[in-house]
């Protein structure tokens, strides 16, 4: 170490502890990340949670403390009350199914079949276009008229009695935004569960295989405790994608029919720009910031000790 | 593996699959090819004759041209942006073991979880009172704040993974610190650079919410957010809506079907860092 040593003398740089030994790269560094981020991110965040208790209007500097009131109001709007509701439920869904049918295709192309890598391309294509444009083609397929996209479809398969008006149906709506989403999004969770499949020992298989166990034992004994890093990575981003969705219902329905699919995203995206009540629009996303940080910090505990116990 | 009975049956099925997957891009696709006639008559056969008129006018209408100009400069600066500011303040905070740089590498962790609609509208009044609205400025310094603390995630993973070693014999050798970091170290981030900027330049390109918000009406309007109008304007005459949409996906698709393989891998890869 006495090299080093000299080399931070000659350097006339104050020497910082330094992870694997060496010379501590300067904090300059760091510095116009950290401004921008501060800058962009960090400012307004605590300006935008200070704002969730004023009257703020967003325009001009005036405004007072109101203290909780805008989240007795939030409470008290059954417009936010059903949007907590469906985000809740579009996020369960979203979670539950998109994961489910990721993991199916994994191992379903996690196979010998001959045309495992172009289904990993068809499947995964969705997630690289822009969801405005996902939902653009999902609400065309869910075209009301009945000899037109899905309900032609269904026509043609002899279904024809499950012809839908998917979207201004209120009591569907909901779900058939949340389809659209997990058609998009099935792939990406199937790549995630493919990169923890490709991690699993092919001998522990095989071994398993001599001692007699079945597909479905093997699964539960040897691959799904070796996917616990991939379970956690694919709960956590379908979990926040779930509660902040905005672009598909904005695109498909915005919030109709009615307030029937209104999320959290789409009641604070209301209120300020549409109704200019800024700081009640803060309240709402700080709400639904509190929801996401809840939900990460319990997936990551939780997950963290299925992983170390498995 | 050897091909079985059942691997046939397996295949089969995941075929069907995949079929009933693409139903939607094959009304989209053979919508685009028709003429109004036969959209009305004939909405899930195949074009007979496929016209190509659509696509001219949907180019101009929505004006795409520009549109991808737009995006391609927004996300291309974005990125370059992220790549170096995120490198130098990873290289920071993974190869610095003090107090100070362990806050900080939180305090970036924090932006990860923090969804930015807390402070989106702190921020929109920010932007507007910079003079930044419907400017590329503005959206590239929105892009690189919001996107730094995944991208600083990502490099510090991988720095920490990396031996000391070569700076130290570079910076012995009477290099500065910036020409280690530049002529060293980050050549030996190539694998993360290439997921930082595959996961940076997929989220920007597909951004819709902000550029809606920040660049409406300025004439420098992204992809997504010209195909919105156009969608919402055109809205029933739907072969010009899909020839639109297909033009509009179709630059990225054949940029991922070129790379699918780095794309999947970075998909796959990235968030584990």
């Amino acid at each position: 170490m006495t090299v080093t040593a000299q080399a931070v003398r000659r350097d006339a740089v104050k020497a910082p502890r330094r992870r694997g030994g060496g010379i501590a790269p300067p904090w300059l560094f760091a510095v116009p990340a950290l401004l921008i981020y501060a800058l962009v991110v960090l400012y307004p965040a605590f300006s935008g949670a200070g704002s969730a208790f004023t009257d703020w209007s967003g325009v001009g500097a005036q405004r007072s403390f109101v203290g909780l009131d805008n989240f007795q109001q939030l409470f008290r709007d059954d417009q936010a009350l059903g949007a907590l509701r469906n985000t809740l439920l579009l996020t369960v869904a979203i979670v539950v199914v998109q994961n489910g049918i990721g993991l199916l295709l994994a191992l379903g192309v996690h196979t010998g079949i001959k045309s495992r890598m172009v289904l990993r391309v068809i499947f995964f294509a969705p997630v690289v276009v822009s969801p405005v444009m996902v939902s653009f083609l999902w609400k065309y397929v869910y075209n009301p008229a009945p000899d037109a996209g899905l309900n032609a479809a269904l026509g043609a398969i002899g279904l024809g009695g499950l012809r839908q008006d998917w979207l201004g149906n209120p009591s569907i709506a909901l779900w058939s935004v949340a389809f659209t989403v997990i058609w998009q999004c099935a792939g990406y969770s199937m790549v995630i569960f493919l990169a923890g499949l490709e991690g699993v020992p092919a001998e522990l298989h095989e071994s398993a295989m001599v001692d007699g166990a079945g597909t479905v034992a093997r699964f539960r004994h040897i691959t799904w405790p070796l996917l616990a890093p991939a379970v956690t990575i694919n709960l956590m981003l379908s979990t926040v994608g779930g509660l902040t969705l905005f672009t598909q219902i904005i695109a498909m329905t915005n919030g109709g029919p009615g307030y029937a699919t209104d999320t959290l995203s789409t009641v604070l995206y209301k209120q300020a720009f549409v109704f200019g009540k800024f700081g009640y629009s803060t309240a709402v996303a700080l709400v639904l910031a509190i929801f996401v940080a809840a939900v990460s910090f319990i997936q990551i505990g939780y997950l963290r000790s299925r992983e170390t116990a498995a | 593996m050897k091909y079985k009975p059942r691997t046939f049956v397996l295949e089969v099925v995941m075929v069907a699959v995949a079929i009933a997957f693409l139903f939607p891009v094959y009304a989209l696709v053979t919508l685009a090819f028709k003429d109004p006639g036969q959209i009305a008559n004939k909405p899930l056969s195949l074009p007979d004759p496929p016209s190509v008129g659509s696509f001219g006018e949907a180019w101009q209408s929505a004006s795409l041209g520009s549109a991808l100009l737009n995006s391609t400069l927004i996300t291309a600066s974005s990125v370059l942006v992220l790549i170096v500011l995120g490198s130098l303040a990873a290289y920071f905070l993974a190869r610095t073991a003090t107090r100070l740089s362990y806050t900080l590498y939180i305090v970036f962790l924090v932006g990860i979880i923090l969804p930015f609609q807390l402070g989106m509208i702190p921020l929109y009044q920010m932007v507007n009172d910079l003079g930044l609205l419907g400017t590329y400025q503005g959206m590239i310094l929105f892009y690189t704040g919001i996107q730094l603390p995944f991208t600083v995630f990502l490099y510090t993973g991988f720095i920490r993974s990396l031996p000391a070693d070569y700076t130290n014999a570079a910076l012995i050798d009477g290099a500065s610190h910036l020409q280690a970091f530049a002529h060293v170290i980050f050549p030996l981030l190539r694998p993360i650079t290439g997921t930082v900027l595959i996961l940076n330049a997929v989220h920007i390109w597909n951004d819709f919410f902000t550029p809606l918000l920040y660049l409406g009406g300025s004439g420098r309007e992204t992809v997504p957010v010209r195909v919105f109008a156009f969608v919402n304007e055109y809205t029933s005459n739907y072969g010009l809506v899909a020839a639109g949409l297909v033009l509009a996906a179709l630059p990225i698709l054949l940029l991922f079907l070129v790379l699918q393989r780095y794309v999947i891998r970075g998909f796959a890869s990235g968030l584990k860092g």
